[in-house]
């Protein structure tokens, strides 16, 4: 089978463990081989986070390396730059079009890059944009920016739709359920 | 998850007793043995990890499967135990998951905890994968068991968090324990001490041996260059073997120590040169050279020792790629140079709302002015240490803030010293610094910040939230009385987020004679509802920037004006912005816009 390597990048805080979460239960329910690389701990207090997810290659290394993730999946503006060097030049790049600023620049000492999504675009030409904050504030709540995040994934993928709701029912709390599925159709439909 | 798999290889082993302390990167593996308790388990977070190794021993003594889980700087703590357990030895089989954190990505040291393995004389099984770690861990039951000895499973950060589908056997295997007999076995003494260390050497040679026909320790491939390893390293080693098509004999080692004697000598045989990949420290390496050396081989041994490898910090794929592309004389493709300018770090920081940020910033307005140090310790506000709140001078190990602060008061009787230590940590190894101060007499602020949590690791419970991993609720035990109770005759309790009662309670405690102790009380912000943003009146804002350059909030942001604004999807409300705006701009739900 065709393998795929994911790249989730985002702040710690953003719900990107969730993704990984999600996407490794719909690598199991498919019968895929998968490999998911996190990072728990200090750096999830706000800091710059990866995540790994490799499907459908028996891998040994769980890590994802520079020019090799087929999608780069993107909670952050900044944090799309700071990773896009391991993006294949074809890769899907989807970016959630929300800007935190780090404690550098809120404190002034540094700038916040310009024009990061047309910078990307330049260089690769699968960028899409996702008003992903928006879009989970409609669904009632600024948590689920991650799961509209999988939503748009989702519809790049070859795998069935309700692969991916039936792997949201079976990851977020059942009170949470009826939104989550709000949010992925918002990202799902884009 | 690495840390899930271990967890339900135990359960499947049989465990009975489970004991631990929350650590990064070992944390999952008890939390999800107590989700999937069927109630046969007693599973606890222990206070620390000496007593979680000690509750544990006392099980195993009992003859009770125990696992006892931390991460390698958890070991240290527990090290008292751990040693003379090695020497005692155990009648049900016992394991210790000790998590390496090489990088560290989330840790003080690295610190290789297969050394803490041949120190003690106790086996060590060293996972390369999630699925393995899963065998390993039931291998290790039986192998306790087995020769009566404690043995250390170690998983590093890249196999405890990296998930992998696994098939899980539901067939738990029944073993019940036989109970606690007496015996003289059990109580050391130097007679004693003296017999059991002849008897651990003669079992390490039955151990390497034994280790030689293990299924985690495998040879294969041929020619005369040899790669051995370890560990996530040799999942990269695999890869890259793999993707340059190489044709050499390799060495995956799954037992580090006792090390598989017979089976190297079978590797290093026709030989000229080995690269030996492994995390951390040369343990393989060391292995290797002395095994070449005792037999007299001609062989090459490459690694650490030589300069081909680094010591510290992580491994990758293409760190292993190079090294082994340059063994074998094989081009290593260039890895095209990064078109992205330089950009702003990211570094972690206290979340917005975050109550340690209006404690330190009390302490520091308290403090403006005067001659003060401030000790910190392991926890989510060892960020305080960040511009611009600047209020975490030392940080050295858990408990640590509060001894620390003594030593500098010895040195430095005009200045005021300020410890700062969290819930977990106080309990953790916080208390005998205290009573060694107020037995001393040393005077030192003592500054409990109490969230209700033991928040970096992902919110454990412990003695001071009165729930357990069973379930079940006990009395809390009240911080300020256990201070009054060791002689603290100067405790009070505020909220930081009071920010004119706190700076004066700081100020008042630094006067006091002796230890005095301030415990700030408010709830860590993943355990609240997150109420209604704060706005900024821009009418009002004169663009100071006052509240920017003081407390390092990651929900404000200037815009172009120079005027602030809050972001609302992160801010909690806390209120310490509005509190020190001196314009009045800043304000709750009803605040005009």
């Amino acid at each position: 089978m065709r393998s795929t390597s994911i790249m989730i990048v985002g702040v710690g805080g953003q719900g990107t463990l969730l993704t990984s979460r999600i996407l490794g239960t719909v690598g199991i329910s498919t019968g895929t081989d998968v490999k998911v690389s996190e990072v728990h701990g200090m750096s999830q207090r706000g800091g710059s986070v990866v995540t790994y997810v490799k499907m459908g290659d028996k891998v040994h290394s769980p890590i994802i390396e520079k020019g090799e993730a087929d999608i780069l999946l993107c909670f952050e503006e900044l944090e799309a730059l700071r990773w896009i060097d391991y993006a294949k030049k074809d890769a899907s790049i989807i970016i959630n079009t929300q800007r935190i600023d780090p404690m550098p620049v809120i404190t002034g000492k540094a700038k916040y890059p310009e024009n990061i999504v047309e910078k990307i675009k330049a260089d690769y030409p699968n960028v899409v944009t996702v008003p992903a904050l928006e879009l989970a504030e409609a669904c009632g709540s600024i948590k689920a920016v991650n799961v509209v995040m999988i939503g748009v994934l989702a519809k790049r993928t070859d795998i069935a739709e309700e692969t991916w709701l039936d792997a949201i029912r079976k990851t977020v709390k059942p009170q949470f359920v009826d939104l989550n599925i709000e949010a992925f159709k918002k990202g799902y439909s884009l | 998850m690495g840390n899930e798999a271990i967890a339900l290889g135990a359960i499947k082993a049989g465990v009975r007793v489970v004991c631990g302390y929350p650590g990064t990167p070992s944390t999952e593996v008890l939390e999800t043995v107590a989700k999937n308790n069927d109630g046969s388990i007693y599973v606890e977070w222990s206070v620390n990890e000496k007593t979680a190794m000690e509750v544990a021993a006392g099980a195993a003594y009992s003859g009770a499967r125990t696992m006892v889980t931390m991460k390698q700087v958890g070991l240290n703590v527990a090290s008292d135990p751990l040693m003379s357990l090695a020497y005692i030895g155990v009648k049900g089989g016992m394991v210790l998951v000790v998590a390496d954190d090489p990088g560290p990505l989330s840790s003080q040291t690295e610190q290789d905890t297969r050394h803490f393995a041949k120190f003690s004389n106790l086996p060590v099984l060293d996972p390369s994968t999630p699925e393995e770690a899963y065998a390993m861990i039931q291998a290790a039951f039986a192998l306790s068991e087995k020769v009566g000895l404690p043995v250390i499973l170690r998983p590093t950060t890249r196999v405890c968090h990296a998930c992998a589908s696994i098939d899980v056997d539901d067939n738990r295997e029944e073993h019940i324990p036989s109970g606690f007999e007496k015996d003289s076995r059990w109580v050391i003494f130097p007679r004693l001490s003296y017999k059991k260390h002849i008897e651990i050497e003669k079992l390490q040679t039955v151990l390497a041996e034994t280790f030689s026909e293990s299924p985690f320790n495998r040879v294969s491939g041929k020619g005369s260059l040899g790669i051995a390893g370890s560990g996530i390293a040799w999942a990269y080693a695999q890869d890259v073997i793999r993707d340059l098509d190489l044709d050499v004999k390799t060495f995956k080692v799954g037992t580090p120590y006792p090390f598989p004697e017979k089976l190297a000598e079978s590797f290093l045989e026709g030989l000229e040169a080995v690269l030996v990949l492994e995390e951390l420290d040369p343990v393989i390496e060391e292995a290797l050279l002395e095994i070449a050396g005792k037999n007299g081989l001609k062989v090459t041994i490459s690694g650490k020792k030589d300069g081909t490898t680094p010591y510290a910090g992580e491994y990758s794929y293409e760190l292993v790629r190079k090294a082994i592309a340059e063994f074998t004389g094989r081009s290593d493709p260039e890895v095209p140079e990064t078109t992205i300018p330089p950009l702003p770090a990211r570094p972690p920081v206290l979340c917005a709302g975050c109550p340690h940020r209006a404690s330190f910033y009390a302490v520091k307005k308290a403090m403006k002015g005067r001659k003060a140090v401030f000790t910190g310790d392991i926890g989510c506000y060892t960020l305080g240490n960040a511009k611009p709140l600047n209020m975490v001078d030392t940080c050295l190990c858990m408990g640590a803030s509060v001894s620390v602060a003594q030593g500098i008061k010895r040195v430095e009787p005009d200045t005021r010293l300020f410890a700062f230590i969290g819930d977990s940590t106080f309990f953790h190894t916080g208390i005998p610094g205290v009573i060694n101060a107020v037995y001393n007499q040393t005077d030192i602020v003592l500054v409990v910040l109490d969230n209700s949590t033991t928040a970096m690791t992902g919110h454990q419970p412990h003695p001071g939230t009165g729930r357990t991993m069973m379930g079940s609720v006990s009395e809390k035990i009240d911080i300020a009385g256990l201070l009054k109770s060791i002689g603290v005759k100067w405790v009070r309790k505020i909220n930081p987020f009071d920010q004119k009662a706190a700076i004066s309670a700081v100020k008042e405690a630094s006067e006091v004679k002796g230890v005095s102790a301030i415990i700030f009380e408010a709830p860590c912000i993943a355990l609240i509802k997150k109420p209604e943003a704060f706005s900024v009146d821009s009418d009002k804002c004169r663009a100071c920037g006052l509240c920017i350059r003081e407390i390092g909030c990651p929900s404000m942001f200037l815009i172009d004006d120079g005027k602030v604004q809050i972001e609302p999807s992160t801010c909690y409300a806390c209120g310490l912005c509005g509190s020190i705006c001196p314009f009045g701009a800043i304000g709750g739900m009803n605040h005009e816009n």
